[in-house]
């Protein structure tokens, strides 16, 4: 089949993946960010312009979530507006007015582009212009493309991000260098690393997403930013263009990547050596001491990942050099080679690397492997776990609080724990 | 354009997957954009099924709109066909693949595969999921079973049936199976297949075998058991088993076509709702007011047994299914309400609000209303969550069905002693309604003492944080602006001695008594007197 045939190398310098995939794709659509972005950012409301599929496609990946009204919602296209009876942007305007009938304290509209007004070619755009000429300057109208054809998963953010910084005021080339931290992180994650950077001495922090819509932080030469999740593309470009300067680093998973980290920022800030060693020693050695406990469960055990949120990588290298875990493939929906080149530079030589996805082969290849645990999404896991194969979903991940030190026990938890309910089961399935 | 949070039916393509999902040997080749494979999740995660469902997607991206798709999806129907080896495939798209209009069904066609090809049209601007599975069921019936005479009935053979709509995901369909054969074995009607679920496109060539066809999900089956009428004069039987009543009906009905005498199946010791509806104990279950919305089968269901066999009150009846809107409607006035036909979820919680219900019965989105509104509640119909695929037998078809019904219709609600005591010592501080389930004592007492109540509040369920600013403004939320000023403060404090779900109801009720009489303020007399004046 021309579409998926998988070019086998052997692995290069600068590790070059050794799988390139292209069939059956099993990863939610960039839609799916909205879940967590929804609640990052308090005053925000996003908007998905698409079909039936969309909004079905929300309900059933935010299920766990239905209790509280979520700040987002669909505007579905009907057969009248494909047909030409109804003018798509007058609908549109409709519908964004009795949302902001609804919802008054809503600061940030985001108009989130799907597939289906993707291929219609619906202009979302020029739609957030209009109506931001009409509600500026109570409340900002924003658009970026989630769609499925374009992204996957938290590809979402990236867009989203990427629209954002173009929200972000100008920084002066003679303002005082700041610092951003680009991507989601739990709240307590990023109190967490606020309070490193001010123990360091590093100041003007922003962390984007910011909590709220009408405090993002200027962006100007001046800038440095730091990845606080691997899938910038976008964000980072449109940053770069605005003249900041990126900080190569690690990301942040366990005590090693939160430690190269914290120390690109501290090079990049001028910060004393043995003042960074006293800032984060406690917290090192905290870390340290939250994954021995772990060492029993996982050293040892073979993990096969299937591509989710392109945090594969990153841990991937966690697992393997502070938890002993062995590798055998490790699937991303897309490698940055730039981002991860130090996460690469990591991993064992004999690591299988793949990037996109031909889901049957995949699962092929897993039989192969034969792991001990397998890290895939939602529709794979029960029935994996009926052939007999533990397995952590995927979609926890980005999920839950994994960065930091602090968090260095919960992410090797997050591994550990369907090993040891396997052991402590002694019903047969 | 329609705005919504929440949908009861997804896409229609999503129907023709429970089709797929349902069957053995059919495999569903779907041109769709990579995201529509979280439709996988709904039958591995939220019905835990071991497999996943027969589907194979094309998952195209931007770069192929340029290119090739249809290349693409001919590459995947080859492969999904050499793979999964199926005895028959389904071809259709999704919402995205129709608007760059590949015609599935014509490439399929083209490639000469060893395997009949089953083409679908489900128009996703248009229709919905519900819509989707039957079309689908009805395609693959007429094309497995078209074409073929219907063998002669042997002589002295007993009369045989079709079961036809359980499907994957529907409500409680794995156990009902179990309760509707039980019913036509106790009638010693055979039966010939049971399709959707479990059957391959080799049985479905079967169908025209048996005598008549028992639909138990019209949403679904009816299309099909229609044209099985035309095409081989199979009679439906249209009565759905859910209650006692219509599980003595359909034991009449299908005695009837098989020429069966049904005295010794109505004879069944298996019915307990009956008795427990009369027992003592449950008085207090008389004129309960209940609040009901979900597919018509459901719906339709739920409120003749409120009425007719555990003595509620239907206070409102509605249903997303708009292909049955006239039965929904029929129903309610049966029952003295407005029918709500309507598939947005904030109308249906507007009309709950509004109608006061003491128990509402409906689908998960329903049961989410009902938490914040702090109603009981019992989900009688899909669109379901992972906890609605219960592990223990929990069917809602026949006798065992009936039985399970009261318990989990009756349970959510208070006790009756219980009630009662509410009534007598109302101001009891631990005791009052407001207070909340005694075992959160230390969080209500906590709520109470205010500030120091939100750290605690902070860790409660998010349905329970939703509800916390409502019970701050409780009843000004249901007065017209203004209209708490006419109150006296006795007169406001006696109104907080009635049970929340009705206070609003008081309220307004005495407001409109005071309007009408012309009383400018009112006190714990007209509270009274407008009690008196609109006894039920």
């Amino acid at each position: 089949m021309s579409n998926t045939a998988a070019r086998c190398d052997a692995p290069a310098a600068g590790r070059e993946p050794t799988i390139h995939q292209r069939g059956q794709h099993e990863v939610f659509c960039g839609l799916t960010s909205i879940i967590w972005l929804h609640r990052k950012m308090q005053d925000a409301f996003f908007l998905i312009v698409g079909s039936r599929t969309c909004a079905h496609l929300m309900q059933s990946a935010a299920g766990v979530m239905i209790f509280a009204e979520p700040r987002f919602a669909t505007a579905i296209i009907e057969e009248r507006d494909l047909s030409g009876m109804a003018d798509l942007h007058d609908e549109l305007d409709a519908v964004v007015e009795r949302l902001l009938k609804r919802r008054p304290d809503i600061k940030m509209l985001v108009l989130v582009g799907s597939c289906p007004s993707e291929v219609i070619k619906l202009d979302l755009s020029r739609a957030a212009e209009r109506l931001n000429r009409e509600h500026a300057p109570d409340r900002r109208v924003i658009a970026y493309s989630g769609s499925g054809i374009e992204t996957t998963f938290t590809q979402g953010e990236d867009s989203f991000l990427a629209t954002l910084v173009d929200e972000c005021p100008v920084a002066e080339a003679d303002a005082a260098p700041s610092l951003v931290v680009a991507g989601s992180l739990a709240d307590v994650v990023e109190d967490q690393f606020s309070r490193i950077f001010q123990a360091l001495g590093i100041e003007n922090v922003a962390f984007l997403p910011t909590r709220r819509s009408d405090r993002l932080p200027a962006i100007g030469p001046n800038t440095r930013f730091l990845l606080a999740q691997p899938f910038l593309n976008e964000a980072a470009k449109k940053l770069e263009r605005r003249g900041a300067t990126h900080i190569p680093a690690l990301f942040p998973l366990g005590e090693e990547g939160t430690t190269a980290w914290l120390k690109a920022a501290s090079d990049a800030f001028g910060v004393d050596p043995a003042r960074f060693e006293a800032v984060t020693a406690p917290g090192r050695e905290r870390a340290r001491k939250a994954l021995e406990s772990y060492a029993e469960t996982l050293s040892g055990k073979r993990i096969f990942f299937f591509p989710d949120s392109q945090l594969e990588p990153a841990l991937a290298r966690f697992l393997s050099r502070e938890a002993g875990m062995g590798l055998t493939e490790i699937g991303s929906p897309y490698l940055h080679r730039r981002h991860l080149a130090a996460e690469l530079d990591l991993l064992p030589e004999d690591v299988v690397l793949s990037e996109g996805q031909d889901v049957e082969r995949q699962i092929d290849r897993c039989h192969e492997a034969d792991p001990d645990l397998i890290v895939c999404g939602l529709g794979l896991a029960n029935p994996f776990e009926a052939e007999g194969y533990a397995t952590k979903w995927s979609i926890e991940l980005v999920f839950t609080p994994i960065q930091g030190y602090e968090q260095a026990g919960d992410l090797a938890e997050l591994f550990a724990r369907p090993l040891r309910r396997r052991a402590a089961l002694k019903v047969e399935v | 354009m329609q705005l919504t949070v929440w949908t009861y039916e997804g896409p229609p393509h999503v129907g023709a997957l429970r089709i797929a999902a349902s069957m053995k040997g059919v495999h569903y080749v779907l041109h769709a954009p990579q995201g529509d494979t979280y439709a996988d999740l709904l039958f591995t995660m939220i019905e835990r099924r071991r497999t996943r469902p027969p589907v194979t997607y094309t998952t195209f991206q931007a770069r192929d709109l340029g290119k090739d798709t249809a290349e693409l999806f001919k590459d995947a129907c080859r492969e999904a066909v050499e793979r999964f080896k199926p005895q028959a495939i389904l071809v259709g798209a999704s919402c995205t693949a129709e608007l760059i209009q590949d015609d599935p069904g014509g490439l399929a066609k083209a490639l000469g595969l060893d395997v009949p090809v089953v083409p679908l049209e489900l128009p996703s601007y248009q229709r919905k999921e519900n819509w989707g599975a039957a079309e689908t069921f009805y395609r693959l019936v007429r094309g497995f079973a078209g074409g073929r005479e219907k063998p002669a009935r042997q002589e002295g053979a007993p009369a045989s049936c079709n079961i036809l709509g359980p499907t994957a995901l529907g409500f409680r369909n794995r156990d009902d199976i179990v309760e509707v054969k039980k019913l036509l074995k106790s009638l010693g009607v055979e039966i010939n297949v049971v399709a959707p679920l479990d059957a391959s496109p080799l049985d479905l060539t079967r169908l025209p075998a048996a005598d008549f066809n028992v639909v138990l999900y019209p949403e679904i089956a009816e299309t099909a058991a229609n044209w099985l009428k035309r095409e081989f004069g199979q009679p439906i039987v249209r009565t759905v088993p859910i209650g006692v009543t219509a599980t003595r009906e359909f034991i009449r009905e299908v005695a009837e076509l098989a020429g069966v005498d049904p005295a010794e199946a109505l004879a069944t010791d298996a019915d307990r709702l009956s008795w427990y509806a009369r027992s003592v104990d449950s008085n207090y279950l008389t004129g309960k007011r209940v609040f009901i919305y979900g597919d018509a089968t459901h719906a339709l269901a739920a409120a003749r047994i409120a009425e007719e066999e555990l003595g509620f009150k239907v206070c409102g009846l509605g249903t997303y299914s708009f292909n049955f809107a006239r039965d929904i409607t029929a129903a309610a006035r049966k029952y003295g309400v407005e029918p709500l036909i309507s598939d947005d979820h904030l109308d249906v919680e507007e009309a709950i609000v509004e109608a006061h219900p003491e128990l509402v019965l409906g689908t998960q989105m329903e049961r989410n209303t009902a938490k914040r509104l702090r109603i009981p509640c019992a989900v009688i119909s899909a669109p379901v969550h992972v906890q609605d695929f219960p592990a223990r037998y929990a069917p809602q078809m026949g006798f065992e069905g009936a039985n399970v019904i009261f318990d989990s219709w009756v349970h959510p609600l208070m006790m009756g002693l219980e009630e009662h005591l509410l009534g007598m010592f109302r101001e009891d501080f631990e005791f009052h309604d407001d207070t909340g389930a005694s075992h959160l004592a230390a969080v209500n007492a906590a709520r109470g003492a205010g500030g120091q109540g939100a750290a605690i509040r902070a860790e409660q369920p998010a349905f329970e944080a939703a509800a916390a600013p409502e019970e701050t403004t409780p009843d000004t939320t249901d007065s017209p602006d203004g209209a708490a000023a006419r109150w006296t403060p006795e007169a406001e404090k006696e109104l907080k001695k009635i049970p929340f779900f009705v206070r609003g109801k008081a309220r307004r009720n005495t407001e409109r008594f005071a309007d009408e009489t012309g009383v400018n303020v009112i006190t714990i007399e007209t509270l009274y007197d407008a009690k008196a004046h609109f006894a039920r």
